[in-house]
C-alpha cells in the first residue's frame, strides 16, 4: 500500500530529516558551540550592568525602567535574541566560495528549508545552556516581571513572527555572497544598525524621540524589542496587535526580497572549485 | 639589537604581503567606522540619562574607549595573526621551519604575521585618546603620562602573555582556536570600566581573563584615579605572566614532535 503524502506532510517529513541530521552534526562540535554562545550571554549582561549602574545613580529608575525591570528586559532580550539570531551570511559566504553550494543546488528542494531546520536544531540543542544561564542571571539580578495573561498568550506567536522577520532579511543579505567575496563590511554595517534599532544597546524608550519613530518603520524593532516589550507587559493590546501587523508586513517584504535576490544570484553562480 | 632588526625584517615582509591586497584597506575602514559608531552611540545613549557612569565622566570614558581601540587594534594587527599562524603550524607540522631557525622560537612565532589594515583600529584609538586628553588636560601632568605609559605597556604584555598561553595549548589539543574567541568576547566587556561590574564578573575580567589591565587600568592612569597599589599589581602581573607564559611555552614545546621528523 503506497501512502500518498500531501505537499505539507511531505515538507514536514523533509524538515524532520534535516532537523535530525543537523542535530547529529552539531552535537559533534559541542565545545565550539558553547564557546560561540558566550557572546550571546556577555552582550546583554554588559548592557544590563551599564543600565543598572545608570538607574541606581538616578535614584533607582531611568526612562521608565527600574533596576529590576532592566534585569527582566535584558534577560528577556538574551532569550529572544537566542531564538531569532542567525549566522547564515557566514554560512553562505563559505558555501559559495568553496563551491559546496553546487551540491545544495542539486537537491530537489529550495535551500532555505535546510537553513531553517539547521538554525532551529542549533537553537534547541543550545537551549540546554541558555536556560540555565538565564536562570543564573535571574537569581543574581532579581528581575521584576508582571505580564498580562493576554500578553503571555500572544508572545509565542510574536516570537515566531520575529524569527521569520529576521530570518528572511538575513537570508536575503546572505545572498550578497553571490556577487562579492568581501561580505564582512556589509554584514557589520547591517549588524550595527540592527543592534541599535532592535533595542540591544538600550531599550528603545531610552532613545531620543526621532530614533524611536524611525524604529517603527525599520524592521529591526520587530525582530527583538517588540516581543521582549510584549512579554514584559509594557505594551497595550492595540500596540501588540499593531506590532504583529508590522511583523507580517516585513515577513512579506522579506520573502519577496529573498526570492528575487536568490533567483538573480543562482544565475550568477559559477561554482568555483566544482 | 639583533631581535629588533629581526622584528623590522618580519614587519617589512608582512607589510609587503598586505600591500598586495589594497582593497582590504577600505573594507577594514568601514568595519572600524562601524565599531566606532556602535561604541560612541552607546556612550551617547548612556550620557543622555546620566552625567557620569559609576564616577566616570564622558571625556574619561572616551579615554577608556581610546585605550580599548588602541590595544584591540594591536591585538588584531600583530598578536592574533601570529598566534593563529602558530597554531596552524602545529597542526600541519610546519612549525619545524620556525624551530630550525637560529633565533629564539618564541620571538619568531610572536612576530611572524601582520595584518596591516587592522591598523585603522590603532589610528582610531590614538585619535580618541588625543581628543579625550585634550579635554582632560588640567588633570594630566607628566606623572600621569608616565603612569599611563607604564600601565599601557603592562597591559599589552599581559594580553600578549595570555594569548601565548592559550595558543600553547595547541601542543596538546588540535583545535583551540575557539578558545581565542573567548578572549575576544571578554575583551568587548572591557570597553566599559570594570569598576561598574559586580564583584564576581570584575574578578573574572581582572584575574581569569585579565582584560581589565589592558583597558581600565591605563584609563585610570590618565583620569587621575591611579593608586600605587594598582600600578604595582599591573606591573607585577605583567612580569609574572611573562615568566609563566615563557615557562609554559618551553614546556609545551617538549611535546612537539613535528610532522616531517
Amino acid at each position: 500500500m503506497t501512502a500518498i503524502l500531501t505537499p505539507f506532510q511531505n515538507l514536514c517529513a523533509i524538515y524532520r530529516g534535516f532537523f535530525r541530521t543537523s542535530l547529529a552534526v552539531q552535537f559533534q562540535y559541542r565545545v565550539a558551540m558553547l564557546i560561540w554562545l558566550l557572546g550571546g550571554i556577555m552582550e546583554p549582561l554588559v548592557y544590563l550592568v551599564v543600565w543598572t549602574t545608570v538607574a541606581q545613580q538616578q535614584g533607582g529608575a531611568v526612562g521608565g525602567f527600574t533596576v529590576q525591570e532592566f534585569a527582566a528586559y535584558y534577560i528577556g532580550a538574551m532569550l529572544v535574541n537566542h531564538a531569532v539570531f542567525t549566522w547564515i551570511m557566514w554560512e553562505y559566504d563559505y558555501r559559495i566560495r568553496s563551491g559546496e553550494f553546487s551540491a545544495t543546488l542539486l537537491r530537489p528542494i529550495h535551500p532555505i528549508h535546510r537553513d531553517i531546520a539547521e538554525n532551529l536544531a542549533y537553537k534547541v540543542l543550545t537551549l540546554a545552556v541558555m536556560l540555565p544561564a538565564a536562570l543564573l542571571l535571574a537569581w543574581i539580578f532579581q528581575p521584576r516581571w508582571a505580564p498580562q495573561p493576554w500578553a503571555l498568550a500572544l508572545f509565542p506567536l510574536a516570537l515566531v513572527l520575529a524569527f521569520f522577520t529576521r530570518f528572511f532579511l538575513d537570508w536575503s543579505l546572505a545572498m550578497a555572497a553571490f556577487w562579492t567575496t568581501r561580505i564582512n563590511a556589509i554584514n557589520q554595517a547591517y549588524f550595527v544598525v540592527l543592534i541599535f534599532f532592535a533595542g540591544r544597546v538600550a531599550p528603545l524608550d531610552l532613545f531620543p524621540e526621532a530614533v524611536q519613530r524611525l524604529a517603527l518603520v525599520l524592521p529591526f524593532r520587530w525582530m527583538l524589542a517588540f516581543p521582549v516589550e510584549l512579554i514584559l507587559g509594557r505594551l497595550t493590546l492595540a500596540e501588540a496587535l499593531g506590532g504583529m501587523v508590522a511583523q507580517l508586513i516585513w515577513i512579506g517584504l522579506g520573502l519577496i526580497l529573498a526570492r528575487t535576490i536568490y533567483r538573480a544570484g543562482i544565475r550568477r553562480y559559477a561554482a568555483f572549485g566544482a | 639589537m639583533h631581535y629588533l632588526r629581526l622584528f623590522l625584517t618580519y614587519l617589512k615582509l608582512g607589510l609587503l604581503a598586505e600591500l598586495e591586497y589594497r582593497a582590504n584597506f577600505w573594507i577594514q575602514l568601514v568595519q572600524t567606522a562601524m565599531e566606532l559608531a556602535l561604541a560612541l552611540g552607546g556612550l551617547a545613549v548612556v550620557f543622555r540619562h546620566t552625567g557620569d557612569l559609576g564616577g566616570w565622566r564622558p571625556a574619561e570614558l572616551l579615554a577608556l574607549l581610546g585605550v580599548y581601540f588602541l590595544i584591540g587594534g594591536l591585538i588584531r594587527t600583530m598578536v592574533r595573526p601570529s598566534m593563529q599562524k602558530f597554531m596552524e603550524d602545529i597542526r600541519k607540522g610546519t612549525l619545524d621551519f620556525t624551530l630550525t631557525k637560529p633565533a629564539d622560537a618564541q620571538v619568531l612565532v610572536s612576530i611572524q604575521r601582520f595584518e596591516l589594515w587592522k591598523i585603522t583600529d590603532v589610528g582610531v584609538g590614538i585619535a580618541l585618546l588625543a581628543i579625550a586628553l585634550g579635554r582632560l588636560s588640567d588633570s594630566v601632568g607628566p606623572l600621569q603620562a608616565a603612569m599611563f605609559g607604564l600601565t599601557l605597556l603592562s597591559g599589552g604584555l599581559i594580553v600578549y602573555s595570555v594569548w601565548l598561553i592559550l595558543a600553547t595549548f595547541s601542543f596538546w589539543f588540535v583545535k583551540v582556536e575557539n578558545i581565542l574567541v573567548i578572549f575576544m568576547t571578554m575583551y568587548e566587556a572591557a570597553r566599559w570600566p570594570v569598576t561598574i561590574y559586580p564583584p564576581w564578573l570584575r574578578w573574572i575580567l581582572t584575574f581569569l581573563i585579565p582584560v581589565a589591565f589592558a583597558t581600565t587600568v591605563p584609563a585610570q592612569a590618565v583620569t587621575g584615579r591611579m593608586d600605587p597599589t594598582t600600578l604595582g599589581i599591573a606591573a607585577g602581573m605583567a612580569g609574572i605572566l611573562l615568566v609563566v607564559s615563557r615557562a609554559f611555552w618551553l614546556y609545551g614545546l617538549r611535546f612537539y614532535s613535528g610532522a616531517s621528523a
